[in-house]
């Protein structure tokens, strides 16, 4: 690479040393009907930190997301797990509407920990963690399907916090939730920041992505339109199609 | 009329007395049906689980022939199950026929296609609403049917209450393959039946007025299965 050219963030062929990115997608094309949905999306998947995606209703944020977990497939294009068979295994995924199991919320975290393959001597004392962590003590005997949206979102949180992933999928984790459960899940955010899990996060709060990422990704009808360093994305958002979003100004 | 209330009155004593044969009928009417009913479950769910999750070819097929199966007339089963149990039938050297053993045969094979295709529904539903979630776990396929059939536990059991509600009322099919036989394949329909056409209308009655107790019985339990359902959000 000469010098002066600007280096895209992460980018694949350049992995910092010893740290290599957890999931690399390189051009990854979604056709469906004849529509490109994804097209021709790349980007990296730190080891570590937060990555926000951003972009308007329908960009296609979250089938970025299903993509990397691997629940679709991509029609072409290639996406690389770099640290191999068991980063895959532990990529959780917090949907953009929770699924909770018809049971209580104990038996929702117990039933993610047998099927995440916790031996069962160390259950009890991860599922009691697990409530305490997202402040469900109390709650633990509910069903889980009656609890108010920010009580679900918490138990989808700790959840897929169950899998002790290497890669946590965030798809609006606080969409429709107030303030104070809002500062609830950006806390558990940070603390699995701190465990070192890399966390892409879906959103469309500005301060959030703010508070939280360290980089930016920014799509727009299926296409990666910008990628920088957070500080850098919101003081100078350098695609057309990013400021305008950032401004509040409608995009199609 | 007057014939009518004396029936009434002696089927009540029937009842209230625990007439050793009115007592003996509804015990074989009961060990019959509930055995078939947990046959046809044992077949039934994983049957019913495997349609809804699984994709192999035919399985359309299999899952028209099954809704068809599941109206399929009890005298027609009866007549199915006879030909494999008669003696000339492929079955025959087990001489089952004229045993309860047949009978819970006939009526297993009446439930099965009930539970089966019921479970094929509710299944299916709910796995449209997990699939991503278990996937996303990396939950393994038994582990995943596991979890919604547990999960549907409620649909499953109003399932299997259907079938029991129509095991138990139903006459054709015990009336073939058992022979309404006394004291060995007599059952409460075949009873009625029987006795009704001989003008004895008291054990009738009685046998009657215990079937919709029953009837009643299982209704109850549905509700009852699904209120529960809905006030846990399970439903
Ligand atoms: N299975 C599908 N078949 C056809 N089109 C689809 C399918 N899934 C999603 N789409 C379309 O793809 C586009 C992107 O969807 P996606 O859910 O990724 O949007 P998003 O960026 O997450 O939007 P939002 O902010 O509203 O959640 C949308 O226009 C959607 O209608
Ligand atoms: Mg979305």
């Amino acid at each position: 690479m000469p010098d002066g050219a600007v280096m895209p963030l992460c980018e694949p062929c350049h992995p910092q040393p010893n740290t290599p990115p957890a999931v690399v997608l390189d051009n990854l094309v979604l056709e469906r009907g004849g529509k490109r949905l994804i097209d021709g999306l790349s980007m990296t998947v730190p080891a570590q930190g937060v990555t926000a995606v951003m972009g308007p209703n329908g960009a296609g944020k979250s089938l970025a997301l299903r993509l990397i977990a691997g629940l679709i497939a991509p029609s072409a294009g290639r996406l690389e797990c770099m640290a191999g068979e068991e980063t895959r295994r532990r990529i959780a995924f917090v949907f953009q509407k929770p699924v909770l199991l018809r049971r209580s919320v104990r038996a929702n975290l117990d039933h993610a920990l047998r099927t995440y393959g916790t031996p069962r001597r160390e259950r009890a004392e991860r599922l009691a963690e697990l409530l305490a962590l997202g402040q469900l003590t109390e709650l633990a005997e509910r069903p889980a399907r009656v609890l108010s949206g920010g009580e679900q979102q918490r138990v989808a949180m700790v959840r897929a916090l169950a899998a002790a992933p290497k890669v946590l999928l965030l798809d609006e984790p606080t969409a429709s939730l107030d303030p104070q459960a809002t500062a609830a899940i950006e806390a558990l955010i940070r603390r699995a920041v701190d465990d070192g899990v890399s966390i892409v996060l879906v959103t469309h709060e500005a301060g959030q992505a703010q508070r939280l990422a360290d980089n930016v990704c920014f799509l727009h009808q299926g296409r990666l339109r910008e990628a920088a360093p957070a500080a850098a994305f919101f003081h100078s958002p350098s695609s057309v199609e990013a400021r305008a979003y950032l401004a509040g100004e409608l995009l199609i | 009329m007057q014939d009518f209330g004396a029936a009434f009155a002696e089927a009540f004593a029937l009842i209230v007395g625990l007439d050793a044969e009115l007592v003996a009928i509804i015990g074989l009417s009961l060990r019959v049906t509930f055995s078939a009913v947990i046959i046809a479950c044992l077949l039934g769910l994983p049957l019913g689980a495997l349609l809804a999750v699984g994709r192999f070819p035919g399985r359309g097929v299999v899952i028209v022939v099954i809704s068809a199966l599941m109206g399929l007339p009890p005298v027609v089963v009866g007549l199915a199950v006879y030909l494999m149990l008669s003696s000339a039938g492929p079955l025959g050297v087990l001489q089952l026929l004229y045993t309860p053993t047949a009978m819970i045969i006939a009526q297993a094979v009446l439930v099965t296609p009930i539970v089966a295709a019921l479970t094929r529904q509710v299944v299916e539903d709910l796995h449209g609403e997990y699939d991503e979630l278990l996937r996303s776990m990396g939950s393994s396929r038994l582990g995943t049917i596991a979890t919604l059939l547990w999960d549907a536990r409620y649909s499953l059991l109003t399932a299997a209450l259907a079938g029991l509600g129509r095991a138990l009322a139903e006459v054709g099919a015990v009336m073939i393959v058992g022979g309404n036989i006394a004291h060995v394949t007599r059952v409460m329909t075949t009873a009625i039946a029987l006795e009704t056409s001989k003008g004895e209308l008291a054990l009738a009655l009685g046998l009657g007025i215990i079937l919709v107790c029953l009837s009643i019985l299982i209704n109850a339990g549905l509700l009852g299965l699904r209120r529960t359902a809905e006030r846990l959000a399970y439903a």
